[in-house]
């Protein structure tokens, strides 16, 4: 038997199934990173010799910013690909997704330099308990944009064909990875001035 | 099955009873699965009883598990206590109240075909399976099984064997589990409701179900951001809990340091207390089933207990640092969350005394779901009671790591929630099967249960005044303040034991009525609510109703003045 409400709303709630469950799990997402940013603030509060500040002004505040904005790019980038579907032109769909899915991997490789830049300059997590942190949380971050570009890509690609079989059910699923998406992106917009600018 | 073509398709082996995408089923594999961790945990704590009534004699029969002496090793003791209570709560207890529990019952009592993600609900079983089979490959690493204690507070935890590891691993696969369980609970119980099914008409079961999964979302992640940093520690040096300086067997420990013991019990806490509530809110909610339909009576003050049970676990988020009062964390910290805790006590005395104030004037049916829900509730009592002078920062001092803590928690979640998940069993083994459970064995069951429970947990209060401490691997042998209290470790662990043996009926039972019981009528109880009225048992494969029923009334509509019968069914127009 069919589940209900997994595609058309809900009357009395206004929501299909998925829509909460996401809500939900970026929930229980707030609850981790806020452990970790708790974390930090507890770490920093014990911090008498000043790794938090000296380490920070090791990082490099011109490439965090420049992916600070490809994060947000690639965020309107998500709505727009939303809203192409929505309007059913889905030429503009793929457009918009694909740009989604190229600005992630553009993230992906400043981080990298980022990341590579500190070992060559004998930086690892062990260093201080600032850096402990930092790889901690940017790490994390990373796993999540690793997470939600293999869904974008499969969407994009494997899972396109719904688009025409169950086109409505396929955009509830583009808006659900949208809100994932943009969640993730929140997260870098609380990270990088906690760890970068502070 | 009446050939639906929708439905209607022969399922392979696999996909019906191992790979299912039933809630039925998977309630089923989570039920089996807990039930037997169940009783491997409490097999690790009769072996430690064992060495706490004798010890260093070398233990009959399971002598050559400890090698050739035969004889329990401190670090064997420290690993048995470390996983009894991993594999008791989130083995053991915990998926069988929400995981088997609550994924069978839920959508039952809701009306509804399935779970809202049914192969999210397959996906969280098998994280559960994955995190207790990872557990027990700690056992067969070099070290053996984790050994800081369930709390796995660092230092210690930090620069433990390699079991430490694997349990954070472990964990990690845990929390998976119950964090997909909690999203699918959540959904089903909001958007899945049956027409007509307000939220002040759902049973109390569901309504305790949808508190505690929200315990579970937005507690658990704090804790998976902690084992995170552990595993951080351990693997990748860092030191996030471990502060300058740290001296390990007489040599400064090579970490940068800078960090803090204190902000793991913060973090662990987080998670630890709301899990106390996730562990008895599933109880209290079986417990108002039971109750509600063996007086035959409405549950007294029905939406004082849905309101309270709410604020129960809005507050179980603000009480965590009560089990840090010994840690220097300031008397102003220690004032505030000495407050909240005795807030907090106030919605559970609610709950309580609404069951009692439940039984007034009601002609009982004392059958075995119903001696057990009764059990629970003194049981509870004390469990509750007795925690009031730990959450007093004051008292707290003389208490703090005793085994008056020990017989506190274990009020709670051994004789309470345990009897309550044993009153489930009873109450809907012949929804589940089809089949009745035979009720001397169950009476028999019960009274031995009840008997040697209090056995092991009453004497610990009076050890624990006598200031005996918790985690002692000889039980206070060798302790000047246990002296006169010595005497009953050997009573508390025949009672262990024989608790052991008095489970006997309860398996032969189970067993036995699977095989060969009478078979149940569809609503054997005479309940009111949709699992009993309006589906077969068992329920139907993947839709559970052959129709879906409406909703005209509240849960309990029992014994109603001017009605033919002394039940009135939900879905009765």
């Amino acid at each position: 038997m069919e589940i209900p409400y997994n595609v058309e709303e809900r009357q009395d709630t206004g929501m299909f199934n998925a829509k909460l469950g996401i809500w939900l799990f970026l929930a229980s997402e707030v609850m981790l990173f806020g452990g970790l940013f708790s974390a930090y603030v507890f770490l920093r509060m014990g911090d008498v010799t000043g790794t938090f500040i000296s380490g920070a002004s090791e990082l490099n505040i011109p490439l965090a910013t420049f992916n600070t904005l490809v994060l947000i790019s690639s965020s309107v980038t998500m709505i727009m690909s939303w809203v192409s579907l929505k309007l059913g032109e889905q030429k503009k769909f793929k457009t918009y997704l694909g740009t989604t899915l190229l600005l992630a991997g553009v993230f992906l490789v400043v981080k990298y330099f980022e990341y590579t830049a500190k070992f060559h300059h004998g930086i690892f997590p062990e260093t201080s308990t600032f850096f402990a942190i930092y790889f901690t949380l940017t790490g994390l971050h990373m796993l999540h944009i690793i997470g939600g570009m293999v869904v974008i890509f499969y969407f994009l690609v494997p899972g396109s064909k719904m688009m025409n079989t169950e086109s409505e059910r396929f955009t509830n699923r583009i808006e659900i990875v949208g809100l994932y998406w943009h969640f993730v992106d929140l997260v870098w917009i609380f990270l990088f001035p906690v760890l970068y600018l502070l | 099955m009446s050939g639906q073509p929708d439905t209607h398709h022969e399922e392979s082996f696999w996909r019906k009873y191992i790979f299912s995408i039933d809630h039925k089923v998977i309630g089923l594999q989570y039920g089996i699965t807990a039930l037997i961790f169940l009783f491997f945990g409490f097999c690790l704590m009769m072996m430690m009883r064992w060495q706490l009534a004798y010890p260093e004699q070398p233990m009959p029969w399971f002598g050559w598990l400890f090698g050739e002496t035969g004889v329990m090793l401190p670090e064997m003791y420290n690993s048995l206590g470390a996983m009894h209570g991993t594999v008791m709560i989130f083995l053991g207890v915990v998926p069988l109240a929400v995981g088997a529990f609550g994924n069978y019952f839920v959508p039952l009592q809701i009306g509804a075909p399935d779970m809202a993600f049914p192969k999210l609900n397959m996906t969280s079983y098998w994280c559960y399976f994955a995190g207790g089979i990872v557990m027990m490959v700690g056992f067969f690493v070099p070290g053996g099984a984790a050994n800081s204690g369930w709390t796995s507070y660092p230092p210690l935890a930090d620069i433990a064997t390699t079991g430490q590891t694997v349990w954070l691993f472990g964990m990690v696969l845990l929390i998976t589990s119950s964090l997909l369980g909690s999203i699918n609970t959540i959904t089903t119980i909001v958007q899945l409701r049956a027409k007509g099914l307000t939220w002040m008409r759902l049973p109390f079961f569901v309504w305790s179900q949808f508190v505690t999964a929200f315990l579970l979302l937005l507690a658990f992640p704090p804790l998976e951001a902690a084992g995170v940093l552990q595993l951080m520690d351990r693997l990748l040096d860092t030191s996030f809990f471990l502060p300058s300086g740290l001296i390990v067997s007489g040599e400064v420990l090579n970490v940068s340091g800078g960090g803090s013991p204190l902000l793991w019990q913060h973090m662990f806490w987080f998670l630890a207390h709301p899990e106390v509530y996730v562990l008895i809110l599933p109880a209290m909610g079986i417990v108002a089933e039971v109750l509600s339909n063996n007086t035959r009576k409405p549950l007294w003050g029905y939406k004082s207990i849905v309101y309270a049970s709410s604020f129960l676990g809005f507050m179980s988020f603000i009480v965590w640092a009560h089990h840090m009062f010994m840690t220097g964390m300031g008397s102003t910290i220690s004032a505030f969350f000495q407050t909240t805790t005795m807030i907090i006590s106030v919605p559970s005395v609610v709950i309580l005394t609404a069951m009692f104030i439940s039984l007034w004037g009601a002609s009982i049916r004392y059958n075995s779901a119903m001696l057990f829900a009764l059990g629970f509730l003194p049981m509870f009592g004390i469990g509750g009671l007795t925690g009031l002078p730990l959450g007093i920062a004051a008292s707290d001092i003389h208490l703090h790591d005793t085994y008056y803590v020990i017989g506190h928690f274990h009020y709670v979640v051994a004789p309470g929630t345990i009897f309550a998940l044993f009153a489930g069993v009873y109450y809907w083994f012949p929804k589940m099967t089809g089949k009745t459970l035979n009720e001397t064995l169950g009476k028999i069951h019960f009274w031995l249960s009840m008997i040697f429970i209090n056995g092991i947990f009453m004497p610990m209060f009076v050890q624990g005044l006598a200031g005996v401490s918790r985690r002692l691997w000889d039980g206070g042998a060798s302790y000047a303040h246990a002296t006169d209290t010595l005497w009953l470790n050997e009573v508390m662990s025949a009672s262990a034991w024989l608790l052991g043996l008095a489970q006997i009926p309860f398996i032969y039972n189970l067993i036995k009525s699977m095989k060969s019981g009478e078979k149940a009528e569809s609503n054997h109880w005479d309940a009111t609510t949709l699992e009993w009225t309006d589906a077969p048992s068992p329920p139907l494969p993947h839709r559970n109703f052959e129709v879906i029923p409406e909703v005209y009334r509240g849960p309990y509509e029992y014994s109603v003045p001017g009605a033919d019968k002394d039940f009135t069914p939900q879905s009765e127009a």
